[in-house]
């Protein structure tokens, strides 16, 4: 037998050395004040597992959690389902191909904190045109004020902002699906429903699964669009993980507790992108162990 | 079950160009009986698979009218002209099971369900998949998606017509005869007009009564697999139609005598002097070796295929195939006797009859 060549281990470190500039080490000093506190001085005292008790058990990191994954869940309830539908509804040809692209690349392309502010101004009551016009339509509203008004604001921008990231994705699906697959279907006598449930989901469900970790990760991590328009508020309404998470560390400089809260934040998404990839790709899965037993 | 009418159906595929594009189909009039097999045979782009999608439904012909029984279906979608197709490259419902693609068709139309799970057992066990019935259609091998496809096609049993378009493509070389001497059966007993289009001779020489052999979107002959072997209306089907084709030779006709490179060949019939265009076919089959008689060649090649020994000779100027039984010898210089009664006379690629006929 030959010996091993452990060359590629040289290979590889640039990249290795890289990668731990950006991800390792920056996350390691999380970890290493995560279990310490400090006085100032650079003096550290180990502390253990208390930033980590007390985070879990603090009132205000449950709320700002619960606040987080009420608007993921929104988000992914309108923004999946929406996104399909207007994939579905896009021309398949023709010029009206390349319009509709340009129109659903737009949002995706202008920065977030730019977002924040058009739809910070456009809500304004007093010289916003959304603002100023459900006022004069008597409608009663005001993001700065009212709890509601807040969400709603910042879901219309984020449907606004990120549903076409839904649509580019279903709609690469969609147009790989072979056209023999839909003259079948007309041949079987499938309703619109059956082409649908039996041909097109099916056929997008890997895209799907990738359009659904994005959205979810994006806006369970959101934080520049909702501190731009309501800075948390109005009280802690609209206060994110995130925000929570930034005024912690950097208002407050509590780099103990903030420390232990990122690492909670980092494994509550990897531990929700793990079950939504999980139930998603069981699919897969189960018709590859049929076929290894067929 | 329906005899299927073609009025001067045409076809132009929509072209980017300001001007139509080239007929994909041009006057086609047929009628094909109920209960027929037929079989389109033809290269790839002859237009065999825009003819099917138009008797479909799946494609609005540009000009002309179907119809099914004498009842003109043009405008009828697919579900209502009640057509099953079957497609080259397997299409399954990936999240279905196999029984359930194979009652999709049925449970669309509204079939009660015992009928349509009885009917859905039949096929299944018609297509040897009895034992995963349960499995997801997305675990199967291309060859049993393949089957599921041509199950759905089956699975009705008032359809006017089922359509297959080169349904064997993905299907092992073994299955192959399996399938397509149960296809065979189906239409014995059921006697559905059935249309098979395919470009492998085979296929469609042992499947269809009749055979239908189309060239650049026209139908250049009609008939059973021996007509279309013996008396080739076109040189292209004298070409296509066996391996190697016909020998299709450059030559000079008058009276009961061609002249090939100045070579004479006996014919078997008269035929008026014709000077331009004209060939003659001879299949590689009807000509033989000899030592004593007969038209000096050269052999160029030989190739042993097998079950018999394909020998390329030079005649004059041009090449002839010749096929020679396993194990007989191959002369450097072969003198080659043409069986007279055999030969065929072109004239602009058109079957020439003789004179007095």
């Amino acid at each position: 037998m030959k010996t091993q060549n452990n060359k590629a281990w040289f290979l590889v470190l640039p990249v290795l050395i890289l990668v731990s500039i950006s991800a390792i080490i920056p996350l390691m000093t999380v970890v290493n004040y995560s279990v310490q506190d400090t006085f100032g001085n650079n003096e550290f005292y180990w502390v253990g597992t208390e930033w980590f008790q007390e985070v879990l058990n603090s009132e205000r990191f449950l709320n700002a959690l619960k606040r987080t994954l009420l608007f993921s869940t929104l988000i992914l309830a309108i923004e999946i389902p929406l996104g399909i539908f207007i994939a579905l509804a896009m021309p398949k040809r023709g010029i009206g191909v390349s319009i509709c692209l340009v129109l659903m690349a737009l949002p995706l392309l202008i920065p977030w904190n730019v977002v924040g502010t058009i739809w910070q101004v456009f809500g304004r009551v007093d010289i916003g045109l959304l603002g100023h016009g459900l006022a004069s339509l008597g409608i009663d509203y005001n993001y700065t004020q009212n709890v509601f008004d807040a969400w709603v604001t910042l879901i219309v921008m984020d449907v606004w902002h990120w549903t076409s990231l839904v649509v580019l994705l279903c709609y690469s699906g969609l147009v790989a699906i072979p056209e023999v697959y839909y003259q079948a279907a007309r041949i079987d006598g499938a309703s619109r429903w059956s082409v649908f449930r039996f041909i097109q989901l099916p056929k997008i469900k890997r895209v799907l699964l990738i359009a659904v970790l994005l959205r979810f990760m994006d806006s369970f991590m959101i934080y520049t669009e909702p501190f731009v328009v309501t800075g948390g508020g109005p009280g802690n309404s609209t206060t994110f993980l995130s925000i929570d998470l930034v005024q912690m560390a950097v208002g407050q400089f509590d780099l103990g507790p903030a420390a232990a809260m990122s690492l909670v934040y980092f494994l509550i998404i990897l531990a929700v992108c793990w079950v939504f990839y999980t139930i998603m790709t069981s699919f897969d899965a189960q018709a590859a162990a049929s076929q290894k037993k067929g | 079950m329906a005899s299927i009418e073609l009025k001067n159906i045409a076809h132009q595929y929509p072209s980017a160009a300001a001007e139509p594009g080239p007929y994909a189909l041009s006057a086609l009039n047929e009628l094909w009986q109920d209960g027929g097999a037929y079989a389109l045979l033809g290269p790839s782009g002859c237009g065999k698979t825009t003819l099917l999608n138009i008797i479909s439904g799946l494609l609005q012909p540009s000009e002309g009218r179907v119809l099914f029984d004498g009842i003109d279906v043009t405008d009828l979608s697919p579900e209502q002209r009640n057509i099953a197709q079957v497609f080259q490259f397997p299409v399954v419902y990936d999240t279905l099971s196999v029984s359930e693609n194979l009652a999709f068709p049925l449970k669309n139309r509204g079939m009660a369900r015992d009928k349509i799970s009885e009917r859905v057992a039949e096929i299944l066990a018609m297509l040897g998949l009895s034992d995963r019935a349960n499995e997801k259609a997305h675990s199967l091998t291309a060859d049993d998606k393949q089957k599921i496809s041509l199950g759905r096609g089956l699975v009705r049993t008032d359809v006017k017509a089922i359509l297959f378009d080169e349904p064997l493509t993905v299907i092992d070389p073994h299955l192959k005869w399996q399938l397509r001497t149960e296809l065979k059966k189906i239409h014995q007993q059921f006697r559905h007009t059935m249309i098979y289009v395919t470009h492998d001779q085979t296929e469609a020489l042992t499947f269809a009564d009749k055979v239908i052999v189309m060239y650049g979107g026209s139908v250049v002959q009609i008939g059973t697999p021996e007509e279309l072997f013996e008396t080739p209306a076109h040189t292209f089907v004298g070409q296509f139609i066996g391996s190697p084709g016909m020998n299709v030779l450059k030559a000079s006709v008058d009276g009961a005598v061609a002249l090939v490179d100045e070579l004479q060949v006996p014919l078997p019939d008269n035929y008026r002097k014709i000077d331009s265009g004209v060939e003659l076919g001879i299949r590689p089959e009807y000509i033989s070796f000899s030592q004593k008689q007969g038209i000096q060649a050269e052999t160029v090649s030989i190739d042993d295929v097998g079950k018999h020994v394909i020998v390329r000779c030079k005649l004059g100027q041009q090449i002839v195939s010749v096929i020679v039984p396993e194990g007989q010898s191959v002369p450097d210089k072969p003198r080659l006797i043409f069986a007279q009664e055999k030969i065929n006379i072109y004239q602009n690629s058109v079957l020439v009859r003789p004179a007095d006929q």
